[in-house]
């Protein structure tokens, strides 16, 4: 194996519910802390106990924070998935393994290395308590990476003493488990390995967080008021996070008040129905969901479409259909929430690549929903939300004003001589509204989910309910202004060739792009952020012979929003797919492009019939 | 069309507290059939406002779908209204709560829609306690779908086009005692002297109070055999109580004796005075209103009048200790920490 610096995959493989966890994340936050880009990847099932998990960790030198395929080293601690854990390492890489107990004969490979550590035999003897032999278990592996892979032994301690704050005990065990595992490894082993840590200074000012903690953050900057969700992974922790944030800066230090409402609804409907109900009378409401939760929502979003009352949902996606894989990753919910419900239905989505951006544009989407006085939809996933990823740090600036959109008050109401909830007053398509409880006798309108006309009254009218339908149309085109735009990423010459990205495909898709370019191939890309598309997305697409649509999901749902919104020929844009439920890497679309362009030279007949 | 609204107004109509007549409680004209018992009871709810003098676009009028969620149309139309989705307006009504705790939220519905579709939601803000008053317009029977039986229509009962129903009723009114409703009352369409106080009682009782009106449809289902036709329910009612409500107010319904009465102080000092009929009536035992109701049924009776009643528990708003200030009146200043706290949230994820 070649000597790599800050180039490795590392793989933990554990039993769920043993505590690994907190000693996985502190091998992935020690390299963060030692300046070095890290991307930690949990690989967990959906169960409470007892079942195999893996945690997969990518250092890279060069920044890629996407995921990588090969394993160099694997952390094997799970005889029950160990057969497969052995058989994962790439060739020439290293296995290490709880050797307490004898490895079978047949887990015996000629081309990897063996670190065999008596881990359970060591904390064992170590730690009275059988629970804590369990937990500093994993604390020894990880004093052995300390010396397999050079780690800094203070970043590591340092790490301890923050998460075991005052509890002095506990800081003891942990750095004595620490202490046995380095040992273990300066008697037993050469070290450090051919591929090792060097401190760098590459992460500047930037942050480790999940998604979920962002968008939960965001929030709470955005001035949501009330929150109402149902539990479902992999969404449940943006509730977390937003309970969490709004005990520490939201409660009246006099009266111990609550500055904000949160309800764990009965059910997905319930909570929908909440956000549109605090959103109508004037509050900013959101709600946290999946794939399933949304299904149960459509109707009450097409309620708020039509009926035109703001509302936030942030959609952390999970593999589908129906219960799919609850806890691995796709980007399956796209169609679903963008034409969401009965009827003709469009609904605004934002898409974050980023901690950073699900904080920005969860801040975002309440001021849009409340300036479109539309539901919007901020389409993270599972990887984007419960992984930890670095990323740039949150910033707000304090001048910044709530958006709260057009909102009459009672003394403009004064003024008008009649108010017309549905009228195009501006020519945006966005009426005005007013909140209940406004004026005694003016500005009051019925809400509801049939047909009205511009002062809100009832009917079934065709040429009201067309002009109406209409209105919503070019509120949609106003949209389209006022969403984030398109990222283009910039080429001094225009390659024939594009690729097109989002969410979290964003990490893999540059690296691929790389790994492209350096085999002579030049490709232009644009990430796109928001739905409706904005015209710079029309632009690219139009001016590239072809264009590599790259998703996490079966259907190329995000190719078919653009055939069907941009009215695009289908054959010049190519799906590069991946939806095993696990992140997309930047080998698999590399090779994806790769064997597209290799077939369109050789048997440009056949793949017309094929791959379109 | 149930009936025209006088387009001249006696200039010497009496007014309430507030200057208003009635006519500032009035809605549009109702599209529901003519006779139909919604009619009256959102003739009740404008009779009790108006008394109450509460201002009219300080109530909040949410319902779902069906015949009884059309009426918020018909009362109070200076009021915003939300007509939401079928079974669903509790959610709705529970949001709008939270976003402004200082407005009156009347949530309407009816059998299908609280006892059906929607029986997952109304159980649930029963459970929380919203601060509301809901009604359930109780017909047993869909009426905007001509007919057919709804959950609440009872065993035995006969439809218009002649067939049995061979299921078992739900009781809403058991139902919401049982779930914990701190007020529940039950009431017939036809019968405004006890409806409007029972309305205005639920509007001062501070959490979640559950009116079922006996509302029978004029069009489906008032024939011979149904248990909720006006004749059945004219001949098998049975009031627990008759009821005056006494605002914290100084104005004062005149209270008329009969039989024992007792008083409920509610949280804001209003009191209801119940002239019992029934001598052991006390509407703040939650087991014997449960076991009257049932004693009623076995007797093929519909009690009616304030069921029970319990003063002291939280509303939602208590529960969550929400801020004094409604939360929809909250902004920048009070809701975002600033970038100084960003700062030092970043650093911890270093």
């Amino acid at each position: 194996m070649k000597q790599a610096i800050n180039d490795f995959i590392v793989r933990f493989a554990n039993v769920n519910g043993t505590g690994s966890a907190s000693a996985n994340s502190l091998f992935a936050k020690t390299i963060f802390r030692m300046g070095i880009p890290v991307t930690p990847k949990n690989i967990f099932p959906s169960n409470i106990q007892g079942l195999p998990t893996w945690y997969e960790v990518r250092v890279s030198e060069k920044g890629y924070l996407g995921r990588r395929e090969g394993i160099d080293l694997m952390v094997s601690v799970n005889p029950q998935s160990m057969e497969k854990d052995v058989k994962s390492v790439k060739s020439g890489g290293y296995f290490m393994y709880d050797s307490t107990k004898k490895l079978p004969a047949p887990y015996f490979r000629e081309d990897i290395h063996y670190l065999g550590i008596p881990m359970m035999e060591m904390s064992n003897g170590a730690f009275a308590d059988p629970r804590k032999r369990q937990l500093l278990k994993n604390i020894i592996y990880v004093g052995a990476l300390v010396k397999l892979l050079s780690m800094d032994v203070e970043e590591v301690r340092q790490l301890i003493r923050e998460q075991f704050e005052g509890k002095q005990q506990l800081i003891d065990a942990n750095m004595q488990a620490l202490q046995l595992g380095m040992d273990y490894v300066e008697g037993h082993f050469d070290y450090p390995l051919s591929f090792h840590l060097e401190r760098r200074d590459l992460i500047g000012d930037k942050i480790m967080v999940d998604g979920n903690t962002a968008s939960g953050l965001g929030a709470v900057y955005g001035g949501a008021t009330v929150m109402a969700w149902y539990p479902i992974t992999p969404s449940t922790s943006v509730a977390e996070a937003f309970e969490h944030y709004c005990k520490e800066f939201r409660i009246d230090p006099d009266t111990g008040e609550h500055k904000f409402a949160i309800i764990q609804a009965e059910d997905e409907l319930a909570a929908m129905g909440m956000v549109i109900g605090a959103n109508w009378n004037g509050a900013r409401g959101f709600t946290a969901t999946s794939g399933p939760g949304v299904s149960l929502m459509n109707e009450f979003l097409g309620l708020a479409y039509f009926a035109e009352v703001p509302a936030v949902l942030i959609d952390v996606q999970r593999a589908g259909p129906s219960t799919g894989m609850p806890t691995r990753t796709q980007q399956s919910d796209l169609l679903l929430a963008a034409y969401a419900s009965h009827g003709d239905t469009k609904h605004v989505l934002l898409i974050p690549s980023s901690p950073q951006e699900c904080f920005e544009l969860t801040a975002m989407s309440f001021d849009l929903a409340e300036r479109l006085q539309t539901p919007i939809m901020v389409m993270t996933d599972l990887d984007l939300g419960m992984n930890d990823h670095v990323s740039e740090p949150f910033h707000w600036d304090d001048n910044r004003k709530y958006d709260r959109g057009k909102v009459l008050s009672a003394e403009e109401l004064e003024h008008i001589g009649k108010f017309g909830r549905y009228l195009d007053v501006d020519g945006d398509g966005i009426p005005y509204r007013t909140y209940p409880g406004t004026h005694p006798t003016k500005g009051s309108f019925f809400t509801r989910g049939t047909s009205k006309d511009e002062y809100a009254a009832y009917t079934e009218d065709g040429a009201a309910y067309k002009r109406n339908m209409d209105r919503l149309i070019k509120k949609w085109d106003t949209a389209k202004k006022l969403v984030p735009s398109a990222q283009l990423y910039q080429k001094e010459n225009q390659s024939e060739l594009g690729m097109l990205f989002f969410g979290t495909s964003q990490y893999s898709a540059e690296e691929a792009n790389d790994l492209l370019q350096e085999e002579g191939l030049k490709i232009d890309a644009i990430r796109i952020k928001a739905f409706p598309f904005g015209s710079e997305v029309e632009e690219f697409v139009a001016s590239h012979r072809l264009v590599f649509v790259i998703e996490q999901n079966r259907d190329a749902q995000m190719r078919k929003m653009i055939i069907m919104e941009l009215e695009t020929s289908p054959s010049k844009l190519i799906p590069v797919l991946n939806y095993d439920g696990m992140p997309i890497t930047a080998d698999a679309i590399k090779s994806q492009i790769t064997q597209f362009l290799t077939l369109e030279k050789t048997q440009p007949h056949e793949l017309s019939k094929t791959t379109l | 069309m149930s009936y025209l609204k006088p387009l001249f107004r006696h200039p010497k109509l009496p007014k309430n507290k507030l200057g208003y007549t009635l006519k500032e409680y009035e809605g549009s004209l109702s599209t529901l059939c003519a006779g139909c018992g919604h009619d009256s009871i959102s003739a009740a709810i404008v009779q009790a406002c108006f008394e109450m003098s509460v201002e009219p676009h300080h109530v909040a009028k949410i319902s779902g779908i069906g015949c009884s969620s059309k009426t918020p149309t018909y009362f109070l139309g200076n009021s915003h209204g939300f007509n939401s989705v079928h079974g669903r307006m509790p959610s709705v009504a529970t949001g709008a709560s939270m976003a402004n705790k200082d407005m009156v939220y009347f949530g309407v519905s009816g059998d299908g829609d609280s006892a059906s579709i929607g029986m997952g939601q109304f159980v649930h803000v029963i459970r929380r306690n919203l601060n509301m008053v809901y009604i359930v317009m109780n017909n047993g029977c869909y009426g905007l779908t001509k007919g057919q039986d709804s959950a609440t229509a009872d065993q035995g009962s006969k439809s218009k086009a002649g067939s049995i129903n061979p299921f078992q009723a739900i009781d809403l009114a058991s139902m919401a005692i049982e779930l914990g409703a701190s007020f529940v009352a039950q009431s017939f369409s036809g019968d405004k002297q006890q409806l409007v106080p029972l309305i205005k009682a639920a509007m001062h009782h501070k959490g979640f109070a559950f009116l079922n009106v006996i509302s029978p449809c004029v069009t489906f289902n008032n024939n011979p055999g149904s248990t909720k036709s006006y004749d059945y329910v004219r001949e098998h009612i049975e009031a627990t109580s008759t009821l005056d409500f006494v605002p914290e107010m100084p104005e004062i319904t005149a209270s008329y004796e009969k039989g024992k009465s007792t008083k409920i102080a509610l949280h804001d000092g209003s009191l209801i005075q119940l002239n019992k009929l029934e001598t052991d009536w006390d509407p703040e035992d939650r087991i014997s209103a449960v076991n009257a109701l049932q004693q009623a049924r076995i007797k093929n009776e519909i009690l009616t009048g304030l069921l029970y009643v319990n003063a002291e528990w939280k509303d939602l708003h208590g529960v969550l200790n929400t801020y004094h200030k409604p939360l929809n009146r909250l902004d920048e200043a009070d809701l975002c920490p600033g970038e100084d706290n960003l700062q030092a949230i970043n650093a911890r994820f270093r």
